[in-house]
């Protein structure tokens, strides 16, 4: 791979895009190192701080729980990825494997949540969520299961995990069968280890998923103490309104966690074998 | 040594198959079908507990949704009646909802047209042999991966009035614009951001289908002689033409869902000039509290979506979700 003068103008371009692509984080973390005695809004802008400071950062910090937010998003988002890893591989195996009455209505039905937006049904979720007292009102653990539970399974993983299962030749589960294991322990400890890969894509797209999800806790959370990163970093612009340097630095923190989990997990995301893998 | 590790005969019939095994005691053939072996329950034991959440939160509130759009919440959100398809006609006669439905058609045919193209011919740069291709495909991946939220910040702030977008139309000898301000220039600020979201993801369902081109086809253009637009029009475009089709109708879907842009940058203003459908029925609903209303805009959106869905299904995705 030489550096070849053909090449250029592919260069040119795709530095062209990768730069649109995070000129706004770089505006943004631009304006979160400048100090107060910098205009932010100076013509011709500055990319580097002349007045540069941590200031904002340790302020918003002190101001507003961002370590809560996230711990509340760890909860949040890694609970819907357990959920979704257990329930998506349990249903996906007799769909896989078995034959048995009412499977092609099964089917059908799953494939059928695929095309009901959650947009759609939101209002009486949220209504049958708090018949079931799973609001914060009620605690902070039945505010968290309400926030996991209309997400804890996807139709998208129950159709991944079913595709795993098919791959896997069927000697494997006989041979277990013959050496005298029900048909959980085949499940569990022949199955589940062999389709290791799906579950780690599973896992990681929704937990992207997961991390980001905006409009549901908007909708259920009331307690601050219960916010998720983006319904608090969201709500940085009513608490300081026009204090841009605050809010950008707020923004920058709130987003560090998620690029240190996509650079470390960038094979699965740009490896262009799981193509279509997240949301829809 | 190994003798005769597995005693075991397998004949696959019709559907279900049937394993014939040695008892070691008896020394006898017994045979016994797999539908006996998991059991009558097996699989509904293993389908219960996602078939629990699906129910609930899934079915229950499908069908309520369309049982609440025939009721009328507008005096009181305790007691409703019976309105039969009211709420559908003051929708239809309800000049915000033409408004509405105008802006998801700019969506569609403003964002997913960009959102088809652009990530292919992306993709076909990057689906080659040169030096920092790693690096580009993280860079332009990283929108996807951000919190919505935060991007819609980061371009509000880009937008500010005296912000440094205006400042390079200023550059450029133009007046300053309102981008978030103004109704005639909000909802294309809005669309950028979807559009710049997007561009990343797009872009790998476009790079995973463009290794299944043959490479003999394009060996073949190089030895006729052709150019990088006839090379790629005619075999790359044709090629993956099932995966355009693909991206056009994810990009419409996910066009109509359109939410958290919108509730962060404008709130649907200016003039209702920013408000999609879902964030109509958020406010209908959540502010507003007339349920019957906002469930019968959320049919509305149901159906829109189930019909581009099932063209999605049955035309492309075929194999992934056959029986």
């Amino acid at each position: 791979m030489k550096l070849n003068f053909k090449n250029i103008p592919t260069h040119i371009i795709l530095i062209a895009v990768s730069l649109l692509s995070i000129f706004p984080f770089i505006w943004l973390l631009s304006t979160s190192l400048k100090g107060a005695g910098e205009n932010i809004f100076a013509y011709p802008p500055t990319i580097i701080p002349h007045d540069f400071t941590w200031e904002n950062y340790s302020g918003v910090w002190q101001r507003v729980d961002l370590m809560r937010y996230f711990i509340n998003s760890i909860i949040v988002a890694g609970a819907t990825v357990i959920l979704n890893l257990i329930l998506s591989s349990l249903a996906a195996y007799p769909l896989a494997r078995m034959e048995f009455k009412g499977k092609k209505i099964t089917f059908f039905a799953i494939l059928a949540t695929i095309m009901i937006p959650f947009q759609a049904i939101m209002l009486p979720v949220y209504l049958i969520t708090l018949k079931l007292h799973l609001v914060d009102a009620y605690g902070d653990t039945m505010g968290f299961i309400g926030l996991v539970m209309p997400f804890a399974v996807s139709a998208f993983g129950i159709f991944l995990m079913r595709q795993a299962f098919l791959a896997i030749p069927r000697e494997m589960e006989e041979a277990a069968i013959v050496d005298g294991c029900n048909v959980f322990q085949v499940f569990w400890k022949v199955l589940l280890p062999m389709v290791k890969p799906s579950l780690a894509v599973l896992a990681i797209f929704t937990f992207i998923g997961s991390w980001g999800e905006f409009l549901w806790p908007s909708i259920v959370l009331t307690k601050e103490s219960m916010f998720t990163l983006p319904v608090g970093v969201n709500n940085l612009q009513g608490m300081f309104s026009s204090n841009w340097r605050y809010i950008a630095a707020g923004s920058i923190i709130s987003t560090i966690p998620i690029i240190i989990f996509f650079l470390a997990m960038q094979k699965y995301f740009i490896s262009g074998e799981n193509e279509g893998a997240v949301k829809g | 040594m190994i003798l005769y590790k597995k005693y075991i005969f397998v004949t696959y019939l019709y559907k279900g198959y049937y394993y014939f095994r040695l008892d070691h005691r008896t020394l006898k053939w017994h045979n016994s079908d797999m539908f006996k072996y998991y059991g009558k329950f097996a699989p509904y034991m293993f389908l219960l507990p996602a078939g629990i959440v699906l129910l609930i939160f899934f079915f229950i509130p499908f069908f309520q949704t369309i049982g609440l759009s025939f009721l009328n919440y507008s005096h009181s959100i305790y007691n409703p009646d019976f309105a039969g398809i009211k709420n559908y006609i003051e929708i239809l006669h309800n000049p915000v909802f033409y408004k509405v439905m105008w802006n998801t058609v700019l969506y569609l045919i403003v964002a997913v047209p960009i959102l088809a193209i652009s990530p292919l011919f992306l993709a076909v740069l990057i689906n080659q042999k040169i030096k920092g291709i790693t690096l580009y495909k993280i860079l332009i991946y990283l929108p996807v991966i951000v919190s919505i939220v935060v991007a819609a910040i980061a371009f509000k702030w880009l937008y500010a009035q005296d912000g440094i977008l205006n400042y390079f139309m200023q550059l450029f000898h133009l007046p300053k614009i309102g981008w978030l301000t103004d109704p005639k220039y909000a909802i294309y600020s809005v669309i950028i951001v979807t559009i710049w979201k997007g561009i990343g993801y797009y872009m790998m369902i476009y790079l995973a289908s463009l290794m299944s081109v043959p490479k003999e086809l394009y060996e073949a253009c190089d030895i006729d002689g052709a150019n990088f637009w006839q090379k790629h029009l005619t075999v790359t475009v044709p090629h993956l033409m099932p995966t355009i089709a693909l991206v056009t109708t994810i990009s419409s879907i996910s066009a109509m869902k359109i939410f958290a842009e919108i509730y962060v940058m404008t709130k649907g203003g200016p003039l209702d000039s920013t408000k999609t459908i879902v964030y109509y029925i958020y406010e209908k609903a959540f502010e507003n509290l007339d349920l019957g209303y906002a469930s019968a805009m959320a049919v509305i959106l149901l159906i829109i979506v189930m019909i581009f869905s099932l063209i999605n299904i049955f035309c492309f995705e075929r194999g992934r979700y056959k029986i």
